[in-house]
């Protein structure tokens, strides 16, 4: 059950009654179980390969339990004289570069999703459509003079280059004008305005405190996939100042054979913040999700 | 504002001063809201993608210091451009290998999620694990289990006799492996959609058609995915738009990755892998080249959504 404050109070207002669904049988549970590793496998995976010398991946039959090299391995993706990349200032960069564009997309979104929900202006509705209609341009095919951009910026191989085109998005903007629009009551904005505050007062104390929630899933996904992004880091950064996904892919040890051990530790390294975050809020994410599939 | 009592001229002007300026607040608010998104949008959205037609006409080179315009020559070129056509059936088979086999797979998943069940959330947070992987993760790991000599898939197959597949090697093999990956990733995503979907379907529906005798399979296909129709649009444009970009798992599933070749023989060359290579692979920042790479596939990825949309419409009327 989710238990969104929002999805409760939507419940309450539209309240029916619960279909009795079917009943899930023993093949509905084997089917998902097999769902389940299907799923968590991969991962686990690479856990197993981490944790073993990169010669054990040679054995046969092949080692399915993780080993005791992880920390081992670990050890050598942070020395920067055994791997190619320097691997924490990959994190560290990446987790600036997230925080920034999620911080700016969730403001944006909910300055731009409350004036789309809740004030009057001429020109909305088609405003709208349009803020709808960039999400099917896909930013990649931009690439080129993007690129000539920030080089006549100067900003090729800085940080500023992967965070400035996505300091806002449309998605954001569209999940927020929805959930404003049933979220926050009218009256309780009319209350306010009484009271002698003006829009951006407005904003501040009554929208903002309401948004939270969406707020949060909004940052979850943002940050996600800020933090997982590829193409454009791989375009505009040098190996030398790059992000973790960047650093990961061109990982590589000093032998000529690859090192699974030691790239899989940088990608199971990598995943492992947003592993965290997932299993600590997993719930709020699943609930985001479905709640921007129902709408949209 | 009914003052009954006279007020003084300066309480009087004080307050059409504040009347002005709410109004002032009221009328340029809302536009002050939303231009930060419009205006970054302008400049790093819509920008270079009109900039990127300009390019597309010129000869533009990063390395050479004047370029020309040299008209629709880098679209003749294009047309007859073996290596692009390559990357354009890659793109393709790659794409329906793996979004057909995937949205079915959703669909199954999400019927099945749809039952009463216990640990729930257990079971939807499993099936969305794939999506936190990055898709750099996504493609290592991948690359790791498809590997020739030792990965575990090859030793799998030996196991029922099969000898060991050379994944990258071959076209139709590694198109598989890549294909796997993909719907690795974004099964549970579109499965979630589609539970959703399905969990806002009225219970009359079912009932009705459970008086009329119809069995779990026919209410499933003449009630369930006629009533999610627009959920189904929506994953298969996002799909679409999503699959004809494939860019990072063939990329990284290379065994030499300084390049964007895909294999040896280009047998997984995807259209943004050849426009990577034009542009930033290797030595020739062909930016004209690369630019009208990018329009052609804008183009495609455009006319299939479209005609992806027009077939899938077609769910309803079959039903009506």
């Amino acid at each position: 059950m989710t238990t969104l404050p929002y999805r409760l109070r939507a419940q309450t207002l539209t309240r029916r009654p619960r279909r009795r669904r079917r009943r899930g049988g023993l093949l509905t549970y084997v089917l998902l179980l097999l769902m389940v590793v299907f799923s968590a496998f991969p991962l686990y995976w690479s856990f197993v390969v981490a944790s073993h010398d990169n010669s054990a991946l040679g054995a046969y039959p092949p080692v399915l339990t993780p080993g005791g090299n992880f920390f081992d391995n670990v050890d050598r993706l942070f020395n920067a004289g055994i791997v190619n990349v320097d691997f924490a200032t990959a994190l560290l960069n990446s987790a600036i570069v997230a925080s920034v564009v999620t911080v700016s997309v969730v403001f944006f979104s909910a300055l731009a999703g409350f004036a789309f929900a809740k004030l009057d202006f001429r020109g909305r509705k088609a405003l709208f459509v349009v803020v709808i209609a960039t999400m099917i341009v896909p930013v990649q095919l931009g690439v080129i003079p993007l690129y000539i951009q920030m080089n006549e910026f100067g900003w090729l191989n800085q940080l500023k280059a992967v965070v400035a085109p996505f300091l806002v998005s449309a998605f954001g903007v569209f999940l927020m004008r929805q959930y404003i629009a049933g979220a926050v009551p009218n009256e309780l904005i009319d209350a306010a305005r009484v009271d002698g505050c003006h829009t951006a007062r407005v904003f501040w104390h009554v929208v903002l405190p309401a948004v939270r929630p969406i707020a949060a899933v909004l940052g979850l996904l943002t940050f996600m996939n800020t933090w997982n992004d590829f193409f454009w880091p791989l375009i505009v950064l040098s190996p030398q100042n790059p992000t973790v996904q960047v650093a990961v892919s061109t990982l590589s040890g000093a032998a000529y054979v690859p090192d699974f051990a030691l790239i899989l530790t940088g990608t199971f390294v990598s995943i492992l913040p947003l592993l965290v975050v997932f299993l600590v809020l997993g719930r709020q994410i699943i609930g985001g999700i479905m709640k921007g599939a129902v709408k949209g | 504002m009914s003052v009954t009592t006279a007020p003084t001229t300066a309480i009087k002007r004080r307050s059409a001063v504040r009347r002005r300026l709410r109004r002032a607040d009221a009328k340029i608010s809302p536009y002050l809201y939303i231009a930060p998104f419009f205006i970054l949008f302008a400049i790093f959205g819509i920008f270079p993608l009109l900039y990127t037609a300009w390019v597309s006409l010129t000869d533009r080179n990063l390395l050479a210091a004047e370029w020309s315009f040299v008209g629709l020559e880098n679209y003749s070129e294009l047309m007859h451009d073996s290596y692009f056509w390559n990357a354009v059936v890659n793109t393709f088979g790659i794409f329906v290998l793996s979004t057909v086999p995937q949205l079915m797979l959703a669909l199954v998943i999400a019927h099945v999620l749809n039952r009463s069940l216990r640990v729930r959330t257990f079971f939807r947070m499993s099936i969305l694990l794939p999506q936190v992987t990055s898709l750099v993760a996504v493609a290592l790991i991948f690359s790791q289990l498809f590997g020739y000599r030792y990965g575990l898939v090859n030793y799998l197959l030996n196991q029922v006799g099969i000898e060991n597949v050379n994944w990258e090697a071959g076209r139709l093999s590694s198109w598989i492996a890549l294909s796997t990956m993909v719907t690795w990733r974004w099964v549970g995503y579109n499965a979630l959609l589609y539970l959703a979907a399905m969990q806002s379907i009225p219970d009359e529906l079912y009932e009705a058609s459970a008086v009329d005798g119809a069995r779990s399979w026919r209410q499933f296909v003449h009630v369930t995915i006629p009533m999610i129709r627009p959920t189904i649009i929506f994953t298969v444009i996002i799909s679409t738009i999503g699959g004809l970009q494939l860019f990072t798992e063939p990329f990284l599933f290379q065994p030499v990755k300084s390049g964007a070749t895909g294999g040896s023989g280009r047998q997984y060359q995807t259209v943004s892998m050849y426009l990577y290579e034009k542009a930033f692979g290797g030595t020739q920042f062909d930016f004209g080249y690369a630019a009208a790479i990018a329009w052609c596939l804008f183009a495609i990825i455009a006319l299939v959504a479209g005609l992806n949309y027009l077939l899938v419409r077609r769910i309803r009327s079959a039903e009506s």
